[in-house]
């Protein structure tokens, strides 16, 4: 650290970064006591620990804490990590690469770089008219909303960091070849029209974070917008994975979700695109389902498909990109996501 | 007298952007003028990559956040 270097920031970076230990710390205490508290607050109730609702009132009030907690610390390293990046940086680091190792690199630039599906079109046309190939920006918006924190983070929580680095690595595998093989199709000829004539300037935007106090602010504000904006979505999926983990039989999902019923991949991928808002209260519904037999290829191409093939984003993208062009671009992620689908299914059986 | 104009396509950020600067403005007593532009292509026009974003006199000075209420007094000073 040069705190010593930098005279006049050092006194007041100091209480930030004891503070974020503090609260390190708390969380950690936190988090070691989620098993008693869960029993103890069961072992409150008048019910037979052992029965149906017994069973899933101890998961609901040992999940809801726990991925609460881990989520709130992925979301506070994510804004971190964050404010080390910017779109404007980004496309200035992509602009004029060439594809193969370009797809690569926007597609890692995706997890890291802030960007919310209500700028997809602004940062299309940016990336696209400061000369980064069709291609690579495709491989950019495809990995952005897709290896995003909440997902690795509740995926974490709930599955193990295997399961979470996985979905990275496949996550990021979908989003690099598939803006490859959109960029050897040379669709730029499906844009609209508009789009092209536009000569975008590129905006001097002062810095907001430079120091480590405004970082680590960054990081809570994060926690506050990200984590205000889904925590009663994962509070119904996990009292919807309760109900499951409690009471659904586990024959009938083996049978329709389990790795014998091939059809179940590609219809996880067709019912996940209308869905989109609710993608933080599916993972918990995810987890109750592989617990009672669903195969994991299929829940994770459910997953996949649910927020990477959004209907909202594509009616948002369709202001700069023919009918035909989304029409490919569902294909090709539809194509990468069912390919994840059935390879998992195949090596985890 | 200074133009202020929100950039964004009517997103709830955007909203809120908008009622930091005019609760600031009111606070403050600056003059203010304060506009949305909501059409995508006067937008990217500005060169701007996330919204929301804010304009000062014709010049970008945020983007891809809300603004603290300590940076919109900055600006309207």
């Amino acid at each position: 650290m040069s705190a010593s270097a930098d005279a006049p920031r050092a006194p007041s970076t100091l209480p930030w970064l004891g503070g974020t230990a503090a609260g390190l710390a708390l969380w950690a205490l936190l988090y070691s006591q989620l098993v008693p508290f869960s029993e103890w607050a069961v072992s409150l109730l008048p019910v037979e620990r052992q029965s149906h609702l017994g069973e899933a009132i101890a998961f609901f009030l040992y999940d809801v804490p726990k991925v609460l907690l881990l989520l709130t610390v992925v979301v506070f390293a994510m804004g971190v990590v964050r404010s080390f990046f910017s779109p404007e940086r980004t496309r200035a680091l992509l602009a004029g690469k060439r594809e193969g190792v370009g797809n690569a690199m926007a597609a890692s630039l995706g997890i890291v770089t802030p960007f919310c599906s209500c700028s997809a079109v602004p940062l299309f046309i940016g990336f696209v008219s400061a000369g980064v190939p069709l291609g690579v920006t495709f491989s950019f918006l495809i990995a952005a909303p897709m290896v995003n924190e909440v997902a690795l983070g509740l995926l974490f929580a709930l599955l193990g960091w295997q399961v979470a680095l996985t979905y990275l690595a496949f996550g990021l595998g979908i989003a690099i070849v598939a803006g490859w093989v959109i960029g050897r199709l040379k669709l730029e000829g499906w844009l609209e029209p508009w789009v092209l004539q536009i000569h975008a300037g590129t905006a001097e935007i002062p810095e907001d974070a430079s120091t480590w106090p405004d970082r680590i602010r960054a990081g809570l504000s994060a926690i506050r917008e990200i984590v205000g904006r889904v925590w009663h979505w994962i509070i119904a999926g996990i009292a919807m994975g309760a109900l499951i983990h409690g009471y659904a039989p586990e024959e009938l999902l083996a049978s329709v979700m389990g790795k014998d019923a091939w059809w179940s991949v590609p219809a996880a991928v067709v019912i996940g695109i209308p869905m989109y808002s609710n993608a933080a209260g599916i993972i918990p519904v995810v987890e109750a389902l592989l617990g009672k037999g669903a195969a994991l290829g299929t829940v994770l191409a459910f997953m996949m498909s649910v927020i990477a093939l959004s209907l909202p984003e594509m009616i948002i993208l369709r202001k700069v990109l023919s009918v035909k062009l989304i029409a490919v671009f569902v294909a090709v992620v539809g194509s990468g996501i069912l390919a994840v689908g059935f390879l998992f299914n195949l090596l985890f059986a | 007298m200074k133009d202020v104009k929100v950039l964004g396509p009517g997103c709830a950020k955007c909203k809120a952007t908008a009622e930091v600067i005019a609760a600031v403005a009111k606070e403050s007593g600056a003059a203010v003028t304060l506009s949305k532009v909501e059409d995508m292509r006067e937008i990217v026009g500005y060169g701007v990559m996330s919204t929301p974003a804010v304009v000062v006199d014709g010049k970008v000075v945020h983007a891809g956040s809300v603004p603290a209420r300590a940076q919109v007094q900055g600006w309207l000073a």
